[in-house]
């Protein structure tokens, strides 16, 4: 399903070169739940960003479900993202203004999904996370577990092969963490890809399948 | 993306920031004010005048002499010779005019004196309120009798009607006979403000001998050229030289009066418009702001699968709804403006035009189009990686 091959991303500082990936490949399957591990500074958030179609490589080849993500336009990365990826992120990134339901309902209003299904699907992804009631609470007036619940409700919602997390317990104390954790291992009891990304080795060794990160090369653990 | 839901997101946005929003919004609501009253002034300043003009009939012409020789002076005799000259002129009316002092009690005012003769208070289109208006009896037998205007009456005779009273000029005392109509409610310096006498009367008191101005009537609307060339012919051989009198028919004044109105609309519209674009760049400035404010939800939104479009309809509806509110609100502040304000200051009588208006409004959303184009487009392009790391 995901299968990177070669890829660099190379940066210029000047008269430098930075080599955030080097040569790495990654084959991932369907179903699988995979963590990338590795300190900052190591590469994992240019490896995230290409994972999730938010940047493309400097060289190498990207197929995601048999298809190249290569010399793609902006619009079509986009819309790669809001079909195939779900992002849940450290910082919940939930929009202030809007309430829970509505965030959530986000992914599909780009999709041009009617209202009146977006409504039920929104719902029905709430209630996968466990969060049936205050959804039209604003994320200010959520805890920390609950705004990450709705960030994992908006990444569901659209039905992705690929959920995406970026230190999804980054900002949470560890008893709302391991909540947390116990709902990517449900999704992924339930059929979903799920990659982490985290510098937390305790989060990573949750995941059936750890790969490390380190100084743009990848290795395989296991 | 779904517009209903942009229009949402863009009313949450500018609820979000009432003051600022409010602060944007005045730029657009005094352009839009500015256009409708600047363009109701216009139009009815010269709606004033044209009314006027046309009220003097369609048939008059209008001649003023300029000449100051002591030989060459026109009189009342060769009028009555021009009158019976020719078949196209039916009437002729003249007058003199010299600005003096009145005074009824102890109540004094410089007005224009007019001297002229029974034809003239039809010619100018003008009505009687009270009395009657000058005679011939009155030029032959040399009455000192008056017809006073609305000025006057209010002046003078604190508004009761002067009919019957007496009126002092220069020494002399005229009994007033009549009280012309306001046609400029009252106002000082018009047409209100003035005194009529029989020209004879007028001659002796105002110490004038000859005739400096006079009206002659065309038989109808298809002789006023002829006519107003046999006036022309006249005036030629009595002062060989036709810089010494100006001929002017109500046709010419009404040409001369839509070319300033013309004028009149282009600059006081042109203003209007320059404090609208001034209030175009004012929403530029906000909705740049709005965007470099909201980059992490852009980066979130794209992100999540929104597209360049999705973004520039967000922020475009964003400033279409600043200018299409700030719009309506400055339509309500002129059309009140118009109606409370300058229909107040009497002279003029504005009119409300809905050309200019629904022109006003069109010219603010384009604005907003237009000046939050650069925004949305800045907006549209934020690379998302970029965006989401923004605090």
């Amino acid at each position: 399903m995901i299968d990177l091959k070669n890829i660099y991303k190379i940066y210029k500082l000047g008269e430098n070169e930075v080599f955030a990936l080097n040569d790495v490949s990654l084959h991932i399957d369907r179903h699988e739940f995979v963590s990338i591990i590795g300190p900052s500074g190591s590469g994992k958030s240019t490896l995230m960003n290409i994972l999730g179609c938010l940047d493309v490589p400097s060289k190498g080849t990207y197929t995601l479900d048999g298809k190249l993500v290569a010399g793609k336009t902006d619009d079509e990365l986009a819309e790669i993202r809001n079909n195939m990826i779900g992002f849940v992120f450290q910082g919940f990134n939930l929009l202030p203004k809007l309430s829970a339901i509505e965030n959530v309902e986000l992914p599909l209003i780009y999709k041009n999904v009617p209202a009146a299904e977006r409504r039920k699907l929104a719902k029905e992804a709430l209630e996968k996370v466990g969060l049936g009631e205050r959804i039209n609470h604003k994320p200010t007036e959520l805890s920390g577990g609950q705004q990450q619940r709705v960030a994992i409700a908006r990444a569901l919602v659209t039905n992705p092969p690929i959920i995406l997390g970026d230190e999804p317990t980054g900002n949470l104390d560890s008893k709302v963490g391991k909540e947390v954790m116990d709902i990517f291992k449900d999704l992924h009891a339930q059929g979903n890809t799920i990659i982490l990304i985290t510098h937390d080795s305790d989060v990573a060794a949750q995941a059936k399948r750890i790969v490390r990160i380190q100084d743009g090369k990848l290795y395989e653990e296991s | 993306m779904n517009f209903l839901f942009a229009y949402k997101m863009a009313i949450k946005s500018i609820w979000g920031n009432k003051t600022r929003s409010a602060l944007t919004m005045l730029g657009v609501i005094i352009g839009v004010m500015a256009v409708i009253v600047a363009v109701g002034f216009a139009q009815g300043s010269m709606q004033t005048v044209t009314n006027r003009i046309e009220g003097m009939g369609s048939n008059l012409i209008t001649c003023m002499i300029l000449s100051t020789s002591e030989s060459k002076q026109l009189t009342l005799k060769d009028l009555e010779s021009l009158e019976q000259s020719s078949q196209y002129i039916t009437k002729i009316s003249p007058y003199i005019l010299k600005q003096s002092n009145v005074k009824y009690e102890t109540n004094t005012k410089s007005t224009r004196i007019f001297g002229t003769d029974e034809n003239y208070l039809e010619m100018e289109g003008m009505k009687l309120e009270s009395g009657r208006f000058i005679s011939a009896l009155d030029i032959e037998k040399n009455d000192k009798v008056a017809v006073v205007g609305a000025t006057i009456k209010n002046k003078l005779y604190d508004d009761e009607d002067p009919v019957g009273k007496y009126i002092k000029i220069n020494g002399t005392k005229f009994l007033v006979i009549g009280c012309v109509e306001s046609v400029a409610n009252g106002m000082e310096g018009t047409n209100d403000d003035m005194v009529m006498l029989p020209i004879s009367v007028a001659q002796r008191t105002l110490k004038i001998t000859n005739v400096t101005m006079f009206l002659a009537e065309a038989r109808d609307g298809d002789v006023i050229d002829i006519a107003t060339q046999k006036v022309k012919d006249f005036l030629f051989d009595i002062y060989r030289d036709n810089d010494q009198y100006v001929v002017i028919t109500q046709e010419a004044m009404l040409s001369v009066m839509g070319d300033i109105s013309g004028i009149m609309m282009l600059i006081l519209g042109s203003i209007a418009t320059i404090s609208l674009v001034v209030g175009g760049i004012g929403i530029m400035n906000i909705m740049l702001v709005s965007v470099s404010e909201r980059t992490r939800e852009i980066g979130i939104r794209k992100a999540i699968g929104a597209k360049r479009r999705d973004i520039m309809i967000q922020f475009l509806i964003e400033s279409l709804l600043l200018t299409g509110i700030g719009g309506i609100i400055g339509i309500i502040l002129g059309l009140l403006a118009i109606k409370y304000i300058i229909g107040n200051i009497g002279l003029i009588q504005p009119v409300y035009s809905l050309p200019w208006t629904i022109a006003a409004f069109s010219i603010s959303l384009t604005i907003g189009i237009t000046f939050g184009l650069f925004p949305a487009y800045k907006a549209a392009k934020l690379n998302p990686i970029e965006a989401l790391r923004n605090e």
